[in-house]
């Protein structure tokens, strides 16, 4: 029987050392590897739901840059731009920008609370983050009103409003499931997985802020710059 | 499910018959009505999206048949222009949506866990959302069409035609929202396939380890990622367009009818090849097999296939030779198109080196493996003249073109899909298809496959456009007409031989044993059918053809629990083990959302309001899916240990 080593339980904060020491909880004795004493789950690239993360950010990545690459598309082919309007008024687009970059902050306290299996805290930031989506949201509204075109006006109107309502649809689905979790992590059942949830959502609010950057750009200076 | 009451149990090495029944009844789908449409278990579900898709396939072929039937003489009164478009419509998005892509998903639902040694596919309830939504989907398309609302513009519909000015009505709305279906699904399932191949993986399944047929799956996956998306917005667009009054395609308002093709081939292109690599990956396991040696060249093709990969992104313009592109963009193309030649003849020659130095088993699956170079060769030919934009233009939108698709995907996928459901046949039913009915099916298909298509090189050349549901009798196309139809019929007997072999061998077909071929990889080492676990124990793996090695310790995987969902997750590139993890159990939920979500699909169609007020009942769905019983709780805390 050779004990490659096994290193218990401690709580070492660096992910890392984590990794190293799961390595060593597998023994091999004679044919048989024996995973018993292997962790239950994992953060970050350990984890299932951290790659189907990653899966569904490539695609809805992919939907976005097809979407600009269509803007510009239809910006090569008319003399002017936008074609029969002024450009989106830039006061509440541009407040909703800064107001998500700084939101990456309470989200990251909570991706940091979830690794950390800290519940309180996890609470208290999982709420904050609750509070600042719906902020945006509301100031979303104000954005498709300051547009200056709508959908059906001409071809700039259309792809600027699609540009416009593909980031809503993230901003809204990702609210809601930040507004589960948080229910979730008051009233249970918690286990340690959901910790890992909590780390993925964060993770992907990153994702929708990330992605917002480029299209703001592109709706509220294509007008402006093009 | 019960773990939380009692003890945890876990298995050891050899498992004991205790561990195999307590695995059996942790694994299985409940019992019952609601237990089948709750089934999360990756081989349920595979079977069913197989069959589903073969339910598609002879439907389409159905359709094809109606067609050669009016073709099969000139001025034929059978079907009137109205049904023929949408005929030929449906046929088309029935074999491109319905059928040869998803086919090849379902397959490897079924297959890639039990090739790499996993007790499941990663994500299983959103794997039985994925098939539902596909199920629905096709179901949408097949009652608006008898309903006289199928589509009618062609599988690719092209605006303007398309469009809300020539296609009033709501055939196109119904196309455009089968699209949504589809591609959803499909996307849903390329997640699942990267994860699964990433994450589950039996340790020591290093990189240069995983069976070429998952390295293919895995490289359409990843393609699916960055093409279908390009479908998906192309589609809601052309329904926006129609319904809400957007102006994407409308150049009255500074739309672009060209936007929609180059949208629909950054798709269209690489979904060629979502057909035709899952069918290499199929060649590249039958063939070591019937060789009875490894394949030749496996870093080679490994390499060939990323490369396929990667290239396939750079020829959607050859679909659009007669657009009026810049003349110096389309020589880019006809380029990169003659490029990807190259590492498909990298896979052939290989197959080759593999057979011609291997000892050749002549069964049902070789044959249809030895069809694939006659077939695949002609199409890509055909293929090669076709990327030269003069030739292009001369036979474009002629039967040259229908001729050359027909030959590269049946050549180059079905045959191979054929093949393969010969070869996995025993695995997943336990008995061996007859070989007698095998080999008419076989020659029947063959035969009837170059009759039906050989002839449309020569009327595409002679100037008989396609999509027409009629043609003078002096033309002098009449002969070669009918030539063709005859041949489709033989496909037709052929595939109602198929449909036979395949009924009578799951009751009376010889017994197979868990290795009726002699396979060298790890699927043929469990039971046929496998059991709901599929591995007692997991096995570890210590080269690319575990089944041909010798014995190396240590042999399987010990600890993980038998009374519990658990799975082994492994590293990414070394596939070491790196955590046990408690997995999801059956549920209703995912069918309650793929409804819910189908409600909104349709819905949509008729009113954009179903956007919002059915988006409640599905996120609910959704939510309710997602929110943790405190059983199954229980049940992972029992078996948690912190990383």
């Amino acid at each position: 029987m050779s004990t490659l080593s096994t290193t218990g339980g401690t709580q070492s904060s660096a992910m890392q050392r984590r990794e190293a020491s799961t390595r060593e909880r597998v023994q091999v004795r004679g044919a048989t590897l024996d995973v018993a004493e292997l962790p239950s789950f994992g953060f970050s690239h350990r984890s299932l739901m951290w790659w189907g993360t990653l899966g569904l950010m490539a695609i809805e990545s992919t939907v976005f840059a097809l979407t600009v690459a269509s803007y510009f598309f239809l910006r090569s082919h008319v003399a002017v731009w936008p074609m029969n309007s002024v450009p989106p008024e830039l006061r509440w687009g541009t407040l909703n920008t800064v107001l998500l970059l700084a939101s990456l902050w309470p989200n990251h306290l909570a991706k940091r609370a979830g690794e950390a299996l800290d519940r309180r805290k996890v609470q208290l930031w999982l709420t904050v983050c609750l509070l600042v989506s719906l902020v945006f949201l509301g100031i979303r509204v104000l954005e498709f009103q300051s547009l200056n075109v709508r959908w059906d006006g001409d071809a700039y109107g259309s792809v600027v409003w699609l540009l416009l309502g593909l980031h809503t649809v993230h901003l809204i689905t990702d609210t809601w499931d930040t507004g589960v979790l948080c229910v979730l992590m008051f009233t249970g059942p918690v286990e340690g997985r959901r910790f890992v949830d909590v780390s993925e959502n964060a993770l992907y609010w990153y994702f929708v802020v990330w992605s917002w950057v480029p299209i703001y750009a592109v709706i509220y200076w294509g007008g402006r710059l093009l | 499910m019960n773990a939380g009451s009692e003890a945890v149990r876990r298995n050891s090495v050899p498992p004991t018959a205790a561990d195999a029944q307590a695995l059996e009844a942790t694994w299985r789908d409940p019992p019952g009505a609601m237990g089948w449409l709750s089934a999360v278990n990756h081989k349920a579900i595979g079977k069913r999206f197989i069959l589903t898709a073969f339910g598609f396939f002879v439907a389409g072929g159905f359709l094809a048949l109606l067609m050669r039937l009016q073709l099969a003489r000139p001025e034929n009164k059978l079907i009137g222009p109205d049904l023929y478009n949408q005929l030929f419509t449906m046929h088309g998005t029935t074999m491109m949506f319905l059928f040869a892509v998803p086919v090849m998903q379902a397959v490897s639902v079924y297959l890639v866990p039990l090739m790499i040694g996993s007790r499941s596919v990663a994500f299983p309830r959103m794997n039985a959302f994925a098939y539902w939504i596909y199920l629905f989907g096709g179901l949408m398309l097949y009652v608006a069409f008898v309903l006289n609302i199928g589509p009618d513009a062609g599988w690719f519909s092209y605006v303007p035609l398309a469009g809300p000015e020539y296609s009033p009505g709501k055939r196109v709305d119904f196309w455009a929202q089968l699209v949504t279906f589809t591609e959803l699904s499909g996307l849903l399932e390329a997640v699942i396939l990267i994860v699964t191949v990433f994450k589950l993986r039996a340790p020591g399944m290093t990189l240069n380890r995983i069976p070429l047929f998952v390295w293919g799956m895995l490289v359409t996956a990843f393609m699916v990622i960055f093409a279908m998306p390009s479908v998906m917005l192309a589609s809601t667009a052309l329904i926006m367009d129609r319904l809400v009054g957007t102006h994407f395609y409308n150049p009255g308002e500074g739309g672009d009818a060209v936007l929609w093709q180059h949208l629909f081939w950054f798709f269209g292109h690489p979904e060629v090849y979502f057909i035709f690599i899952p069918g290499l990956g199929f060649m590249s396991s039958i063939i070591p097999t019937f060789s009875r040696r490894p394949i030749y060249g496996y870093t080679a093709m490994v390499l060939a296939l990323i490369a396929t990969g990667f290239l396939a992104f750079g020829l959607w313009v050859h679909h659009m030779f007669a657009t009026n592109l810049p003349e110096m963009g389309k020589s880019f193309f006809t380029a990169a198109s003659m490029l990807i030649a190259i590492p498909s003849a990298v896979q052939i020659f290989c197959w080759i080196a593999t057979l011609w130095t291997g000892k050749l088993v002549f069964k049902t699956p070789l044959l249809f493996v030895l069809a694939f170079f006659v077939i695949l060769v002609l199409g890509g030919l055909t293929g090669v003249m076709l990327a030269s934009v003069p030739l292009d233009l001369q036979v474009h939108d002629t039967y040259f073109v229908v001729a050359h698709l027909h030959y590269v995907l049946i050549g180059g996928a079905v045959f191979p899909l054929f093949g393969a459901i010969y070869y996995w046949y025993p695995k997943i039913t336990g008995r061996l298809m007859s070989e007698r009915l095998g080999r008419w099916n076989f020659w029947l298909f063959f035969i009837g496959f170059n009759g039906a298509f050989f002839p449309m090189h020569l009327l595409g050349l002679q100037g008989m456009p396609r999509r027409v549901y009629t043609y003078p009798g002096d033309m002098g196309w009449s002969t070669m007409n009918a030539i063709a139809s005859v041949g489709a019929l033989m496909i037709g007997v052929s595939v109602l031989i198929f449909i036979v072999n395949v009924v009578r061998s799951r009751r009376s077909g010889e017994l197979a044993g868990s290795d009726p071929w002699g396979g060298g990889t790890l699927e043929w080492s469990t039971a046929s059918p496998p059991s709901a676990c599929n591995f007692e124990a997991i096995p570890v793996v210590h080269g690319a053809y575990p089944v041909w090695e010798p014995r190396r310790e240590p042999t399987h995987v010990a600890g993980l629990a038998v009374n519990s969902r658990e799975v082994l997750t492994t590293t990414v590139l070394d596939a070491e083990p790196d955590t046990r993890m408690p997995f999801p159990t059956p549920t209703i939920w995912p069918l309650v959302s793929a409804l819910a979500t189908t409600g909104l699909f349709v819905g949509s169609v008729f009113t954009p309001w179903a956007v919002v007020w059915v988006a409640l009942p599905v996120a609910a769905a959704m939510t309710a899916w997602f929110w943790p019983k405190r059983q199954d709780t229980n049940a992972s805390v029992a078996l948690e240990r912190a990383p």
